[in-house]
């Protein structure tokens, strides 16, 4: 009888009529519609940017690493902040979520494509030509506005030479790729998720993905208008943001914010939602509290279309409005508390299982909440009026965003490896790359708090010796090419297990969700069948549905001979 | 614990924002000191539970992980609790705001002719005494106006005891004051002004501060400094200068002829 059940349920549901010659390696990168395939290439275009935007960091810290230093010029300084910004925002974190995204929401929710396939590779194209439109003006003129690029500074008055417009055509580009990103991923979880899995049966992943998504479409053509404003004041005589003829320079600052704390929760969700997932499967744990957890996600990201001008505190605002924008930012830390104590409860009890993944997600809890909780004194704003626009707030938004988006990216890449391409990455490589970003990570970003305390401005590309500034600097410097070490060993163990790793098999870490169903790597068509999903751990019943089976027929050979 | 709380607040005092130049700062960094405190609190609890946890419950053998789902009224009760943090933090800025915003009473003033500001929203000195100066932001430097209409470029001189309301403006980009010790940072915006007070009282005092929003290329070099000197002392240095931009005035008026003239500056 059961044998029956397991025989319909593994009949083909979509029959091959015939088999496509395979084409040539590089035509089928280029052309693929596979999400997985757009998934990898997202990925590791990300990562090739994150190196690049490394590479401009330590450049900017060896400029800094000694007082009155001589390294770069003001000119260069300026660039390479600016791109740093902009590649790690719109070239690294965003993307890559985006690949996760790709590869992940599919299997997890039991789809075989997404909802609109070519639209998905034009996506991708679109950020990868984004990102060229960007990076070709290293040969010309890069920008050097800040990745914030505050007009009338960004104007045609005062960088008449064409790095802003590379940036606003970049923001462009990238903007319509995520944009239709995100409309793909919308449709694709609301309309393709396997029979039994219902809104609470959705994978928390799934569900930040869901809320990235949303974001996204609220936040994003508040930008495209913004920088197309910007293009046109720059050449084709409008004034929307030039004070002389009546424009104004706050509006370039409230329309790029209320994209640009959305941005922030855009960048992060989904690497909660990769905490989310990594946390029980290595705590051998259900999620505690998987409703909270999911409803903390979409409160944030209402939430966070309600705070943009907690970047403008010291701009001229009435008290009534600081007073708003200080408690809507308060208010945001009591979904993130709720979101923190969820995760240690799953943890709490469990048997913790101590593989790469685990580490890094342990990592991102303990530093995020610092990142967390320089937040909330930030949105204080007669503190703020201190803190802001110096190295105590670079120190807070690297915390949240490296401490806590690029731990998260880590987790899930030792956490999702396997499944990609079959390998497992080295445990041993993977610690050392760990305890190394570690360290890192603090040695720079710890100090920085000290730094800002101390009266240094951001985006400076010199500073005079007073203070503790020298040293404090050079500690951050050092940290800096440890932090970087640590990202290179992460390297070297992913192009080693390529061919080296050990074979993964379809389920190493015995997960929970459904992408661990099929084979690693996927099958073009990733599942032959579908199962029904009967609650929020669907692999976890599927091993105990099978493990029954087996007991059983076991036992029912066994009778006779007993007989 | 109460040596405990002593040693907090001189870490707190330690890794705090600069202060001691204004009463405003220094308010700023009172509210400082107790926001860290309970910022600390917060964090050593939860990393304290964190680190417990992971070290408490790492797989060994024969034991099980215990499949809880959830608990209502614990999450409850942290939601609560966060939440209840959000509203003392809240308490906290809202008692210490007026000290930091609100100009303080200003002691004896130097009266100054023909000072006239027009303004939207400037801070209410209680008394009404005060000495206005206009800050104007420019690529790459700070020009300081006072009221009888003398200037300075970077070094703004102030007299003792007296409340000095700052009426910050952008010339081209924007830019943002600040000098640490006296208090927190105005954006200097092209089209807009913004207010900011400070009030310094020890004569011989030279405060450092520098532009804080990036303005182009040589921000870094955008310093000012605020120099303390007693009032008699303060009218005759505003009396110097005078004369000195007199002079200057009548050297290029009568250089003039001399020059060719000037082409007209198109737009503004």
């Amino acid at each position: 009888m059961t044998t029956t059940a397991i025989k319909d349920l593994a009949r083909p549901q979509i029959v091959a009529h015939a088999v496509p010659r395979p084409r040539k390696a590089w035509l089928e990168w280029v052309t693929t519609v596979d999400h997985k395939k757009i998934g990898i290439l997202y990925m590791v275009t990300a990562f090739v940017f994150f190196l690049v935007g490394g590479i401009e960091a330590l450049l900017i810290r060896i400029q800094l690493g000694a007082p009155d230093n001589t390294f770069l010029t003001p000119e260069k300084y300026n660039q390479l902040f600016t791109m740093h910004g902009t590649t790690m925002i719109f070239l690294f974190v965003v993307p890559m979520m985006a690949g996760f995204g790709n590869y992940f929401v599919p299997l997890m929710i039991g789809a075989r494509d997404m909802a609109f396939p070519r639209l998905n590779a034009f996506s991708y194209w679109l950020f990868l030509f984004g990102a060229i439109v960007l990076y070709v003006s290293l040969f010309f003129n890069p920008p050097e506005a800040g990745w914030t690029s505050y007009t009338p500074l960004s104007s045609s008055a005062y960088l008449p030479n064409s790095g802003v417009d590379a940036w606003i055509f970049m923001v462009h580009l990238t903007g319509l790729s995520s944009l239709l990103g995100a409309i793909n991923f919308y449709v694709t979880i609301a309309n393709m998720r396997a029979p039994g899995m219902g809104w609470g049966r959705l994978p928390l992943f799934v569900w930040t993905i869901l809320t990235f998504a949303v974001l996204l479409i609220l936040a994003l053509p508040t930008i495209a208008a913004a920088v197309t404003m910007l293009l046109t004041d720059r050449h084709f005589g409008t004034h929307f943001y030039d004070p002389s003829q009546g424009g104004s320079p706050l509006l370039w600052q409230h329309l790029f914010w209320f994209f640009g704390h959305p941005e922030v929760y855009i960048m992060i969700l989904p690497g909660f939602g990769i905490i989310s997932e990594v946390l029980p499967v290595f705590s051998r744990k259900p999620i505690f509290g998987y409703k909270a957890i999911a409803a903390a996600s979409v409160g944030i990201a209402f939430l966070s279309l309600l705070v943009w001008a907690h970047h403008m505190f010291a701009t001229p605002l009435s008290t009534a409005v600081l007073a708003f924008f200080m408690l809507s930012s308060m208010i945001i830390a009591v979904p993130t508390g709720i979101k923190i104590f969820n995760w240690i409860a799953t943890l709490w009890r469990g048997t913790l299982d101590f593989k790469t993944p685990l580490y890094f997600g342990v990592g991102f809890l303990a530093f995020f909440t610092l990142g967390g909780v320089s937040g909330v004194m930030l949105a204080i704003f007669p503190l703020d009026w201190q803190l802001t626009d110096t190295y105590f707030v670079v120190a807070h938004f690297h915390y949240v965003l490296v401490a806590g988006a690029v731990n998260a990216i880590f987790a899930g890449l030792y956490y999702w490896f396997p499944k990609m391409t079959g390998r497992m990455l080295s445990e041993g490589l993977g610690k050392l790359s760990f305890w190394l970003t570690f360290a890192g990570f603090n040695v720079t970003f710890l100090v920085q708090h000290s730094i800002g305390l101390e009266g240094m401005p951001r985006r400076i590309y010199e500073y005079a010796d007073t203070g503790n500034l020298h040293v404090l600097n050079l500690i951050s410097t050092v940290g800096a090419f440890i932090l970087a070490l640590g990202v290179l060993v992460t390297v070297v163990n992913v192009l080693r297990s390529l061919k080296r790793g050990a074979v993964a098999g379809p389920d190493p870490w015995k997960a929970n969700t459904l992408e661990w169903f099929t084979t690693s790597p996927p099958p073009p068509n990733n599942f032959d069948a579908v199962p029904r999903v009967r609650s929020v751990e669907p692999m976890k019943d599927i091993r105990r549905a099978v493990r029954r089976a087996t007991e059983e027929r076991a036992g029912s050979e066994r009778e006779p001979v007993k007989a | 614990m109460p040596r405990a709380l002593g040693l907090a607040v001189l870490f707190a005092d330690a890794i705090g924002p600069e202060s001691g130049g204004s009463p405003n700062a220094d308010s700023t960094h009172t509210l400082w000191v107790i926001v860290l405190i309970i910022a600390l609190i917060v964090l050593i609890g939860v990393e304290g539970l964190l680190l417990y946890t992971v070290i408490r419950f790492r797989a060994r053998k024969h034991r099980e992980a215990a499949q809880i789902h959830g608990n209502t009224r614990l999450e409850i009760g942290w939601t609560v609790g966060a939440g209840l943090i959000v509203v003392a933090l809240t308490i906290v800025a809202f008692i210490s705001l007026p000290d930091i915003q609100d100009p303080e009473k200003s002691g004896q003033s130097v009266s100054l002719a023909g000072a006239q500001v027009a303004s939207v929203n400037p801070p209410k000195v209680p008394g009404g005494k005060q000495l206005r100066i206009d800050v104007n932001g420019q690529q790459y430097v700070w020009r300081y106006t006072y009221p009888d209409g003398t200037y300075s470029y970077t070094d703004m001189v102030v007299p003792a005891g007296q409340t000095v309301v700052l009426r910050i403006r952008g010339q081209d980009v924007d830019h943002s004051w600040w000098i640490p010790k006296l208090g927190g940072k105005f954006d200097a915006i092209p089209g807009y002004d913004n207010y900011t007070w400070f009030k310094a009282n020890q004569v011989g005092a030279v405060y450092r501060g520098q532009c804080a929003e990036l303005c182009g290329r040589n921000h870094a070099n955008m310093l000012a400094t605020v120099s303390v000197v007693s009032p008699p002392a303060f009218k005759r240095w505003l009396a110097s200068k005078k004369a000195q931009i007199n002079a200057a005035n009548k050297d290029s008026a009568a250089a003039a002829p001399l020059l060719s003239p000037l082409p007209a500056r198109p737009g503004r």
